[in-house]
């Protein structure tokens, strides 16, 4: 039945395949549909918000359940969607990109995908639970997410974890394959960029998790087991849970945008038939802003009341770190300047990145700003801010890398025309919803609210309407999908034009096992 | 027939928009505001508003440049080149300078924010969930300010006022001119003050006490809300700040102290159960119905039932204790100190006899003034 030599057999067999896989493209695989089925659940309570929002009033759900919609739709977004797609793409590029057979932990990795689908399990199944599901925010912040929370926290607390854990190995396998498995020859300088700020990011990852960890587990002791880490009637300090949660946060955001500047990094120069600009002020670029992300993490606590010296010092370190970002934008442009370029679905997607990505950043340097901050902090300005850096960024860019290598591996060219929908489709829809939110948020509208005064009504329908056409606009993107796996015009070994790389050096649709002897590299 | 529905149905998007309109504005910006402070944020936003738009502009004027005439189908060919030193030296110097001259004013913005000393007025703000209670320190003069907006209004059922959530039952009063200290603390959960003309926002965290202050320049009603998330009702507490003369503020500082006088006194008279049942239902649906719903079904488990309950109808010795002193580790808090003998004594008697409870007791406000004492 199977071959004679074990390291040469092909897929599994039904459910068995999934279940036991060790081979990195089929982890890749399950790690992307599950990301996109998460983004469903989460855009669906993104929709349930926005619907809720039409019209001042309450009209369609009360206050507490707008409260969970909220706070699901956060944590499924960030944990559920955005970083099981990188974690996915991660496993499916980079062995491709370094030349090597397979991730170097390939049972860790198994392990890290399976414990996914029961932590979000476990966080969904709260929506269910008597005094429902977590109610205080994404950010959690004690003491309403401990004192003053529904019975369901601990759930929430034990899913985080086992998500957390998933995360952390997965950093590890990214870590050691990089490190041990680049083909002879790679050195680290010589590594594409999606690889290298991939190592930067499984780096933070290792760094904040843990902290994220113990600031639950913290949480979890001061409900059940009677401490008082942020209790201040108990001798302890709500604002450390925000230090804590925010030392682990702001990394957090970084681990969500570095891939995406890699993913990036490899599609601008592809469609521009021209070498990226600057490929070592990026490495140095993406380095200088995970360090300078342990420093700036309480710029998200302006408000909080930190002395004078404390707000002075985290208000510089963060616009500081605006001048790394720029060097990557500026990069991108020059990388497409006097290029011959060409505008199929994945650059469309990656221009929309630059543009938008910068709008969100231009906005973080107005956050950056702590005197001005104190009129930003916690309005629809915020919301407006960071869903331009999550979804125009991390999210695009998730989608141009699906477009980008999709023909790799599935090795059928998707519809092209379907993709230019899909992306105009978002591009409006996304710049309705999310470009109101500045208005509304500079005119004085706190975030996180079910119901609001009448001078914030017309933005909002405008934010509604723009939130069902991007939310219905994704629906393109599965047909996208099924018709690519399902058929399509036969992709070549170098799918695109421009396109440079070990992953074009292998034909395509990509064989099951790949680069058992180690290629050569220029 | 398919383009008539898609039509009619811009149509009543459009109307739908129209009709919204007649009652909002559609403000962009920031707000000035009313105090030295606010002014210079505003200048300092719109400083970097101006730095952003500048920069947005000359990245996007290259990328469309290159996008319109660098694409493969005008013939571009690309060039191999891949790194410029001096360029990507100017684009590293020239974000730090402009950092730096945006770094100087905003220093000295905040220094000023974060100098409360000398103040002439200083106010305690605590935070409940869902309301605010001001103090005025040297004054012996306290009360709370809780959202004044119809239920009705929310659910829709009548049109919304344009003060629409943003409206109070007693709001802060402060005079002019003077500079105004707020102590900022909470007693549940983390709120956060903010009134957006003042440009003052500041947490309001339980076990400490954040200080902040303004110096208002004009007369005038101010409205704000509440910035942090703090539970269910966190979209509905607002703050509204009625700045006023000095003389007027001194007036009001007397009649509001004669007030509370006469309140006190009233513990001392006789109340029937219909007095008590009338006051205590105004109680209930200012401090009580948010959690424990108008009904008194409550929202269980978080917020357990009184219609119907057993300490509601049975133990009335468990009943006033849980009011008067709250129930540790939940949202129900202690009274003791936020109603008046009256208003106790009211809100009890209601909670026995209203929904069919109908036990028929009467707790008297001079039994709640005893309890208290005995405390």
């Amino acid at each position: 039945m199977a071959s004679a030599v074990d390291h040469h057999h092909g897929p599994g067999t039904g459910i068995t395949r999934w279940l036991f896989t060790t081979n990195h493209k089929d982890i890749g695989s399950m790690y992307l549909i599950f990301s996109l089925l998460m983004f469903f659940i989460g855009g669906t309570m993104a929709l349930i918000i926005r619907m809720e929002l039409v019209e001042p009033g309450l009209q369609v759900v009360q206050p507490e359940f707008f409260n969970q919609m909220t706070t699901m739709h956060g944590l499924i977004m960030v944990f559920g969607a955005v970083m099981p797609a990188f974690v996915g793409l991660a496993n499916w590029m980079v062995p491709l990109m370094i030349g090597a057979p397979d991730m170097a932990l390939p049972r860790l990795n198994n392990f890290s995908f399976w414990l996914l689908p029961f932590a979000f399990f476990m966080m969904l199944s709260t929506l269910f639970m008597d005094g429902g599901a977590p109610n205080f925010g994404w950010t959690f912040y004690a003491p309403l997410s401990t004192t003053y929370a529904p019975p369901s926290v601990t759930f929430f607390i034990f899913a985080i974890h086992m998500a957390g854990v998933s995360s952390i190995l997965g950093a590890i396998n990214v870590i050691v394959t990089i490190m041990n498995m680049r083909a002879p020859s790679m050195s680290y300088m010589k590594m594409p960029l999606f690889v290298w700020t991939w190592l930067i990011t499984a780096f933070l990852l290792i760094a904040v998790m843990p902290v994220l960890a113990g600031t639950v587990t913290m949480m979890l002791t001061d409900i059940h087991f009677g401490t008082s880490f942020f209790d201040a009637g108990g001798g302890g300090d709500p604002v450390l849970f925000q230090h804590l949660f925010w030392f682990f946060g702001h990394p957090e955001v970084y681990i969500m945008i570095l891939p995406a500047f890699g993913i990036i990094s490899q599609i601008v120069p592809t469609f521009s038939r021209k070498p990226l600009f600057g490929y070592s002020s990026m490495v140095y670029a993406t380095s200088s802003i995970a360090l300078l992300s342990f420093t700036v993490w309480a710029h998200h606590m302006f408000t909080v009341g930190i002395p004078l010296v404390g707000e002075l010092f985290f208000m510089y370190a963060t616009m500081l770190i605006s001048v790394p970002t720029g060097v990557k934008v500026f990069n991108w442009v020059a990388t497409m300047f006097r290029g011959s370029m060409t505008f199929e679905t994945p650059m469309l997607f990656a221009i929309a990145f630059i543009v938008l990505f910068t709008i969100g950043g231009l906005s973080g340097l107005m956050l950056a700003i702590s005197p001005a901050d104190f009129q930003y902090h916690d309005t629809y300005f915020v919301v407006a801010h960071f869903h331009y850096v999550l979804v125009p960024g991390a999210v695009f860019s998730i989608m141009a890398a699906a477009y980008y290598w999709m023909p790799k591996w599935t090795g059928n060219m998707y519809d092209e025309y379907l993709g230019k929908w899909h992306f105009w489709c978002s591009f409006i829809g996304l710049n309705l919803t999310f470009f109101p939110m500045h208005f509304v948020g500079l005119a004085g509208m706190p975030r996180r609210i079910p119901d609001y005064s009448i001078q914030f009504a017309d933005f909002n329908m405008i934010s509604s309407l723009g939130g069902f056409l991007f939310g219905f606009s994704q629906l393109i993107f599965v047909l996208v999908v099924v018709k690519c796996v399902r058929g399509g015009a036969p992709a070549k070994a170098v799918v695109w034009e421009g396109a440079e790389g070990l992953e074009w050096s292998i034909p395509s649709p990509a064989p099951y096992h790949t680069f058992e002897k180690p290629p050569e590299v220029k | 027939m398919q383009e008539r529905s898609c039509s009619s149905v811009v149509l009543i998007i459009f109307a739908s928009l129209c009709s919204v309109s007649v009652q909002a504005d559609w403000a962009l910006n920031m707000t000035k505001g009313v105090t030295e402070v606010s002014n210079s944020i505003y200048s300092l936003h719109m400083q970097i508003f101006w730095v952003c738009v500048v920069i947005a502009v000359a990245v996007f004027s290259v990328m469309l440049w290159s996008i319109i005439h660098h694409r493969k189908s005008v013939g571009a060919k690309a060039e191999q080149f891949h790194e410029n030193t001096t360029v990507e030296l100017i684009w590293t110097i020239v974000p730090v300078l402009i950092l730096v001259a945006m770094a100087i004013p905003a220093t000295t913005t905040l220094i000023e924010m974060y100098d409360t000393d000398d103040s002439d007025v200083d106010i305690q703000v605590t935070g409940y969930q869902w309301k605010w209670q001001y103090q005025y320190l040297g004054e012996d003069l306290s009360f709370f300010s809780n959202l004044s907006t119809n239920p009705d209004e929310i659910n829709n059922k009548v049109k919304k006022n344009v003060n629409y959530l943003l409206e109070v039952d007693e709001p802060l009063v402060v005079p002019i001119g003077k500079k105004i200290r707020f102590l900022v603390t909470s007693n549940d959960v983390i709120h956060s003050w903010w009134v957006p003309a003042f440009a003052v926002k500041r947490d309001a965290i339980p076990g400490f006490i954040n200080e902040s202050w303004t110096r208002i320049e004009e007369e005038g009603v101010y409205r704000g809300q509440c910035a942090e998330l703090c539970g269910k009702d966190h979209g509905f507490m607002p703050i509204v700040v009625k700045a006023v003369s000095d003389e007027e503020y001194q007036l009001w500082l007397a009649d509001k102290k004669a007030s509370i006088a006469a309140e006190v006194a009233a513990a001392s008279r006789v109340w029937s159960l219909s007095e008590l049942m009338v006051k205590g239902e105004q109680v209930y649906q200012k401090n009580c119905a948010a959690c424990h719903q108008p009904g008194g079904q409550g929202i269980p488990p978080m917020f357990p039932a009184l219609k119907g309950g057993v300490i509601t109808t049975q133990q009335q010795g468990e009943h006033i204790n849980i009011v008067l002193e709250g129930r540790a580790g939940t949202a129900m808090q202690a009274y003791a100190a936020q109603l008046s003998a009256v208003d106790l004594a009211a809100v009890i008697t209601y909670e026995r006899n209203a929904w069919g409870n109908d036990t028929g007791d009467i707790v008297t406000p001079q039994s709640i003034q005893t309890m208290l004492k005995s405390k």
